[in-house]
């Protein structure tokens, strides 16, 4: 048992600052072991979300020595020597220590146009490994947003999240767009609510990804191809002015009986 | 509009958790029309359906043509010994085809077999290849696709709030729950013509577990003090693989999808040890050589099934059993071996994020090394007495469904069974709300002076100075119970136990607090542990009435199933509705199984 230095930040929306707490470590651990045995004894207000500890939830996603890391998933023994420091997410509002207001990623969520299938039949639909594939490298998204928090386009202005989803909501279209039995288009919302176009492929999301989903390309580029495909071929753009298909809201469309 | 306090809000029906089980029943409501409001102690999305990884049983027939729902109902049954309510097994194995073809409808994209249906696996105790998948993270899956499906339907998400406990009417009807806002510390009150709880388990009394904070049996207790029933609470799954090392991880589940695609135990000699480990109840559906058992895995009629996929319940014990005879790993386990039998791609398509979280945590590449692995405590059969039909419990206004609800897997779960129950009770329990609105029979009236009863207990804790840390009297409660009412259990520990519980409700009087009231960890955990305690306490009080041994009941002094205890549950009581009130335990008579469905159970195999 060895001891480290943790430098946290602590403090709410009226502001705070780093607090230092020497405490013991372990073979093996993780740095939300540290920070449970610091809850445990020192600071039992010390506020911080988790849940599963496994690295399946996307719970306890904060920032470690300037980074994106999610706590449970860092091992203390791979970080450098010397003081660990621990802050929230710099993208989100603060709640308390490192806990942030991540609501704009559920007030996004809700704006997304569900999933628009065809009838099922007896039996159940058919579709092929190679084709739900793609959706599913997308759906293995932890909802830890890390991406979102990286993405430079929100952490650093925050008047751009009014109209601009984030890598986490790109991919989330990018899988309905390419769900094999999808019949909605979203490429007008994707660009006009979402602001697909402020994203400048820096890959910054790709890099915190601790799912590895390759969010820029096999997500962000291919809509944004799909995008200008629809916006600037004149062929498409004559026929979306004759027959214009775009469902919005899934409340009623997707309310289908089971077989 | 009552007149409360503190924030209120009203609601037709009121769901508590926001796992599968609550999300499914949300869905069910809403789409008769009604007012619906969820809340959850998490964000939405982070409950612990979250962390199921294998699969979910139903009995399509995709893989296996043979397979259908008398052949489920007949596993799920014997894989509980025989203490299910046989109603909830039946409904379960019939509904729960639909219940996933359902979730395509809504995006959930699973794994496909080559003619592009929803592909199955293997899994303990089931007979046929039945478990819907992906990967081996099929509970993120499950929850993603309910969140968004409910998001959809624009329906009302309270997040990181805590209920603390059910409000009754004049008439004793449930009509609300009062809680606080985990960011704010700030009151609010729920009235609602029904309340749903799907709040999930309670395996945080113990010390090794794979549950997180959250499973501190919140729905269990709250339902109990409500003046509903618990049963089967002795009835706690250890599953047989959780990590055992580093120390920090000790508990994380290893999947059964390691062993269902191939995956053997084996102890400090290199023996696959569960051959020695067959119960007769299995042994005619069990190889008896490892030639045998590894023709299986391709072909089922080529021989049977491999002892590694005895359900949980005998797996867990034998694994027991070896480490206390000196054969276990180095760090207390066993070994589980998937990488000298399956190709290394194989592995990382089949099992990706068991192949990271091993990398990861522990440094151990599973596609060339031996994981080690130990039971954890992971899941408790027991929960709210429900009827079958509906899910309600015996308060009016009060429904229960999923792992919080009790009955459907006796006394012992097999793997799968535990996702497919979320969405079948999920949804049963969504109607049952719904027809109970409907029929105007619904609570009139709030009784305020349970909330303040309840406002004045949870703010406690901020007045005392020199009590005692919550989380100083979590970590004794989690020792205690795992060293007196873990794994195998002996009729002096159990009564040690009872006595220790005692102590602990002093200390739970006497916790104190630091700090304010918004997003304080030290006084959140204050407020679950009359819950913990709760659970405990009947555990213990189930584990020391039950003198026999029966699924994830076992007892060191009466190792052998008596037939006079398979005749019931143990059903617990509150007297007094208050988190220390006096516990009262009856028997309560199994459901007579019908004739037609008992011919399933007696075929031979």
């Amino acid at each position: 048992m060895t001891d480290v230095s943790m430098r946290i930040w602590r403090g709410d929306a009226t502001g705070g600052g780093f607090q230092t707490y020497t405490i013991s470590q372990n073979e093996g651990e993780v740095v939300l072991d540290v920070i449970h045995r610091i809850q445990a004894t020192e600071a039992p207000d010390l506020a911080c979300r988790w849940n599963c500890k496994a690295g399946k939830c996307g719970s306890c996603s904060v920032e470690i020595n300037g980074k994106p890391r999610l706590m449970c998933m860092t091992r203390m023994d791979q970080l450098p020597e010397g003081p660990v420091t621990v802050t929230p997410m710099k993208a989100f509002p603060i709640i308390r220590d490192l806990v942030t207001d991540v609501s704009f990623n559920y007030a996004m969520a809700e704006k997304i146009p569900a999933l628009l299938p065809p009838p099922m039949p007896v039996g159940g639909y058919r579709m092929f490994q190679a084709d739900v594939e793609r959706g599913q490298e997308f759906r293995k998204c932890i909802e830890c947003f890390m991406c979102q928090d990286v993405c430079h386009v929100i952490r650093d202005h925050e008047e751009n999240k009014a109209h601009y989803a984030g890598p986490r909501f790109f991919i989330r279209v990018a899988e309905l767009e390419m769900h094999p039995l999808d019949t909605n288009d979203r490429r007008e919302f994707v660009r006009d609510e979402m602001g697909l176009g402020y994203c400048n492929i820096t890959k910054c999301c790709t890099e915190v990804c601790p799912e590895h989903i390759h969010i820029t390309d096999n997500a962000i580029i291919p809509l944004k191809e799909r995008v200008v495909d629809a916006h600037y071929d004149p062929i498409a753009w004559l026929g979306r002015k004759i027959k214009r298909r775009v469902i919005t809201s899934s409340a009623d469309a997707a309310v289908q009986p089971a077989p | 509009m009552t007149d409360s306090p503190y924030e209120h809000h009203q609601y037709d029906v009121l769901i508590i958790g926001a796992g599968g089980a609550g999300l499914r029943a949300a869905i069910e409501a809403k789409q008769r029309g009604l007012k619906v409001g969820i809340i959850t102690k998490s964000l939405l999305g982070k409950a612990h359906t979250v962390m199921a990884e294998g699969g979910m049983a139903a009995a399509m027939g995709n893989v296996y043509s043979e397979d259908n729902w008398m052949v489920h109902f007949r596993d799920t049954m014997r894989g509980g010994k025989m203490l299910n309510n046989y109603r909830m097994a039946e409904l379960h194995a019939k509904e729960a085809p639909d219940r996933v073809w359902e979730l395509e409808q809504w995006g959930a994209l699973f794994d496909r077999t080559t003619d592009g249906k929803i592909l199955q696996r293997d899994f303990g105790g089931h007979r046929y290849a039945r478990l819907a998948h992906v990967g081996d993270r099929t509970g993120l899956e499950l929850i993603r696709t309910l969140q968004q499906k409910v998001v959809s339907m624009g329906t009302d998400v309270f997040m990181e709030c805590k209920v603390l406990k059910l409000v009754h009417d004049d008439d004793g009807r449930v009509a609300g729950c009062v809680a606080y806002w985990r960011p704010s510390g700030e009151f609010v009150t729920f009235e609602a013509k029904a309340v749903i709880i799907a709040t999930g388990g309670a395996g945080k009394s113990w010390k090794f577990t794979s549950n997180s904070w959250e499973g501190t049996g919140d729905g269990h207790a709250m339902a109990l003090w409500a003046g509903a029933q618990l049963i089967d609470m002795e009835c706690i799954q250890f599953h047989p693989t959780g990590m055992v090392w580093p120390l920090s991880v000790r508990g994380l589940l290893v999947t059964e999808g390691v062993r269902g695609d191939g995956g053997v135990l084996r102890n400090s000699e290199g023996q696959r040890f569960m051959f020695n480990y067959v119960a007769d109840m299995f042994r005619a559906e069990t190889a008896d050589s490892e030639d045998e058992a590894d023709k299986w895995y391709d072909d089922h009629s080529a021989g049977r099934r491999p002892p590694e996929l005895l359900p949980r319940d005998e797996v867990a014990r034998a694994i027991n059993t070896e480490v206390k005879a000196g054969r276990g790993s180095p760090h207390g386990g066993v070994f589980l071996d998937i990488g000298s039998r399956r190709s290394a791609e194989f592995i990382r398509r089949r099992l990706p994020s068991m192949y990271h979280q091993f990398m990861e945590l522990a440094g151990v590449d599973i596609t060339t090394e031996s994981m080690e692995i130990g039971p954890t405590c992971h899941y408790i059969m027991g929960g709210v007495k429900v009827d079958a039909e509906t899910a309600a419990t015996r308060v009016a206004g009060l429904f229960a469904a999923g792992e919080a609800a009790g009955g459907m897997h006796g006394a012992n779960r097999l793997g799968g069974n535990s996702l497919s129950d979320l969405i079948v009770f999920g949804k049963r329990a969504g109607e049952g709300a719904a027809a109970y609105v409907e029929s105007g029979e619904a609570a009139r009236g709030f009784n305020m002076g349970e909330v303040d009863e309840a406002v004045r207990e949870a703010l406690e804790p901020f007045e005392r100075e020199h009590g005692e840390n919550p989380y100083d009297v979590q970590r004794d409660l989690q020792e205690m119970m795992q060293a007196n009412v873990g794994i195998i259990r002996t009729g002096s520990e159990l009564d040690n136990a009872l006595v220790q519980l005692d102590g602990f409700t002093e200390r739970v009087k006497n916790l104190a607090v630091k700090g304010g009231r918004a997003y304080n960890p030290g006084w959140n955990l204050a407020t679950d542990l009359p819950s913990m305690l709760t659970v405990s306490r009947t555990t213990a009080l189930g584990a020391s009435d039950r003198k026999e041994s029966r699924g994830g009941h076992t007892r060191d002094d009466f190792p052998k199933a008596d037939p006079e205890f398979g005749k019931f549950n143990l059903a617990h009581s509150s007297n007094g509705g208050n988190w220390d009130s006096p516990i009262t335990t009856d028997r309560a008579p199994l459901l007579a199984i019908p004739e037609e469905l008992k011919a399933l159970l007696e075929e031979a195999k």
